[in-house]
């Protein structure tokens, strides 16, 4: 399990077997396996993963910035109100055309692999992040 | 012909000097000639001859739509476009053919203006460099300018002509190149970081990023939900303001687009420069600022205070961490918004289909490059519950912090700011390839992207040309929705530095032996 703190340093699961070290930068395959499952997108190789440890490494430096009482800002126009419609129907009737798009439709179904199975485990999977072990 | 300015065409037009086929038909030819520049992913020639064929009939009976009809135009691969293919440069959405055309295309179209095609851009718009799309990269027309050859022979880096082609900038460098090359009179680029200001800068033309919330983004594939804008790529600022006129205004599909009226302005030349304060803000002299752009930069403030404008320096304390914190939000809202590509319903769908977990997992690893997939995967990183509060909230916070300095500036009496818009001047592919995505975007979008996150109209103008004879701009940064003296300003500066065409005679000779080597190189 992953252990957070505030300071740099991710503690290493001690049954894992060497994680990628950049600059001291540590990121578990647990956590790599957790994000490949999360975001559907695989790292592919050493360089994928340099590349994210690049990318927290920069990252990092935002802590050095003193954001005491300081609100988070979602948008830029955060002072406006956002416009509703009227809960008017003004279009639609178009599902041939937006069947025309998907590569496997059925009478008017987008048709789907079976669902609720996950993800094979990492043991299992064909990830290169399997092959690190 | 094709060199003059979108109003000097239309006037054209107008009088009968040309006519809308003729004009289309130019184009058409003329992106034939300058294929080698990649710029151009699809060109919709037969929609565009018969768009061209219904504004002739249009002058014809004189009943002209507006100053857009019969004006060709291009629009970056990532709009919507109704019936023509919009792929966003990645594998993911070849072949997709969108069912309805973008709001701002809508509304280019409904002026009567001539859609020539679709501009090549980095893979979803994620790059600074227009190098990282499926398609190949897109040359800078400069590359083949006479400015820039004969600098060239005088310090007799004597590389093969034709490998030493330089980048257009990113990622609407597809745009870019296709205004810079008199393709078209105007084009659609879109603006999370700069990206339609970076390669406008390094093309030599006018790049508009106008005020978030100005102009739809309806249709625009979204990268960051929070930041993008429709941005405008002309020859000159007075192009900008007419395309702007139209595009600008709520739209309902748009729920971020505000709902005060907007009313196109017609640009005076004049100013009254006593009335004007400049702010010049100190932390943009960035380390790696080329000493050419901060000398342009310095004659450019001088410029204002000898008409009798106030130019003082002020400051953007936060502005170090602005490539940061938009690295971050970036990567999040990226993550968020590439989830919606899994195959089912458009674009790429893998064949492996034990489970919807494995077709959705086999899709985006066939359909997406590293670039894509590494910001995705990062920005997951950053979502993560662990790591929620200290990257993605944070990020927020320090984007307040960054929006916040610009509101003091503001508040304390500047007008506009004067800025670089790139570090220097563009530079060969060869070169650029040397270091990766991210690095180059932290490194060339570090004066544009703090307009993204504060959510400001930001515009470059091309000032000068380098050394080397490539395009210098220098970014003018606005009020929110004060477009128009923003424009004002922009307009007087761009006609007081007097910015050369670019010469490209020969081009068309040139097309024709580079055509041979350029399809070994990006087409394998």
């Amino acid at each position: 399990m992953l252990v957070h703190t505030n300071s740099w340093a991710l503690v290493l699961h001690c049954c894992i077997h060497s994680a990628v070290c950049f600059l001291g930068k540590k990121v578990t395959v647990e956590v790599l396996d957790h994000l490949e499952r999360l975001a559907l997108v695989d790292f592919r190789n050493w360089e994928g993963v340099q590349r994210l440890e690049k990318a927290i490494q920069f990252a990092a430096q935002l802590h050095a910035v003193n954001t005491e009482g300081v609100e988070p800002m979602d948008s830029v126009l955060e002072d406006r109100c956002l416009y509703l419609r009227e809960d008017n129907i003004t279009e639609g009737n178009c599902t041939e055309e937006l069947l025309q798009n998907a590569r496997e439709t059925v009478e008017e179904y987008f048709v789907a692999p079976p669902g609720n199975i996950p993800l094979p485990k990492l043991e299992e999977r064909d990830t290169f992040l399997q092959v690190s072990e | 012909m094709l060199r003059v300015s979108l109003r000097e065409i239309s006037a054209a037009l107008k009088e009968g000097r040309v006519s809308p086929t003729e004009l289309c038909q130019r184009c058409l030819s003329f992106i034939k000639a300058t294929k080698f520049l990649n710029a151009y992913i699809t060109v919709a020639e037969e929609t565009a001859l018969k768009q061209a064929e219904e504004s002739e009939e249009r002058y014809r009976r004189g009943q002209i739509l507006g100053d857009l009809d019969g004006i060709p135009v291009a629009v970056k691969d990532n709009f919507s476009t109704a019936g023509i293919e919009t792929t966003c440069a990645s594998n993911m959405l070849k072949g997709y053919i969108p069912p309805y055309n973008a709001t701002v295309v809508k509304k280019l179209l409904d002026q009567g203006a001539v859609l020539l095609g679709k501009t090549n851009l980095d893979e979803f718009a994620m790059g600074s460099g227009s190098t990282d799309g499926i398609f190949g990269p897109v040359r800078n027309p400069w590359s083949y300018s006479k400015q820039y050859r004969e600098k060239s022979v005088q310090n007799s880096h004597t590389e093969n002509e034709d490998s030493n082609w330089l980048v257009t900038g990113g990622s609407s460098g597809g745009s870019a190149a296709a205004v810079s090359s008199f393709t078209c009179f105007a084009a659609l680029g879109s603006d999370t970081g700069g990206s339609t200001r970076n390669p406008a800068a390094h093309c030599g033309v006018v790049g508009l990023k106008p005020t978030y919330g100005l102009i739809s983004r309806h249709g625009l594939i979204p990268l960051v939900n929070s930041m993008d804008v429709a941005g405008i790529l002309t020859r000159c600022v007075d192009d900008a303001a007419i395309v702007l006129g139209v595009l600008a205004g709520h739209d309902p599909k748009d729920s971020t687009t505000v709902q005060d009226p907007f009313k196109p302005f017609e640009l005076t030349s004049f100013i009254d420069a006593s009335k004007l304060c400049i702010g010049i803000p100190k932390e943009y002299h960035a380390p790696g600022l080329s000493s050419e752009t901060v000398a342009l930069w310095s004659k450019a403030a001088d410029l204002f205070e000898n008409a009798g404008a106030k130019v003082i320096e002020v400051s953007l304390p936060h502005t170090r961490y602005s490539i940061i914190c938009y690295h971050v939000l970036c990567t999040a809202e990226v993550a968020s918004n590439m989830a919606r590509f899994d195959g089912l319903e458009y674009g790429h769908r893998s064949s492996m289909d034990k489970s919807t977990e494995v077709m959705y997992a086999a899709t985006r690893r066939e359909g997406f490059n590293d670039v894509v997939r590494g910001r995705i995967l990062s920005g997951n990183y950053f979502l993560l519950k662990q790591n929620y509060e200290t990257y993605f909230v944070k990020a927020q916070k320090v984007r307040r912090l960054i929006a916040n300095d610009f509101v003091n500036v503001f508040r304390s009496g500047i007008d506009v700011l004067l800025t670089p818009t790139t570090l220097s001047d563009t530079i060969p592919y060869v070169e650029f390839i040397k270091e990766d995505n991210r690095t180059r975007s932290a490194q060339d979008d570090i004066f544009t992207q703090a307009a993204n996150m504060a959510g400001l109209p930001a515009i470059t103008v091309p000032t000068a040309l380098s050394e080397k004879g490539l395009p210098i701009g220098l970014q003018f940064i606005g009020r929110a929705f004060q477009e128009q003296q923003l424009l004002t300003v922009a307009k007087w500066f761009e006609k007081q530095v007097e910015f050369p065409m670019i010469q490209l005679h020969g081009l068309m000779d040139h097309g024709h032996t580079v055509c041979q080597h350029q399809k070994s190189a990006f087409f394998s």
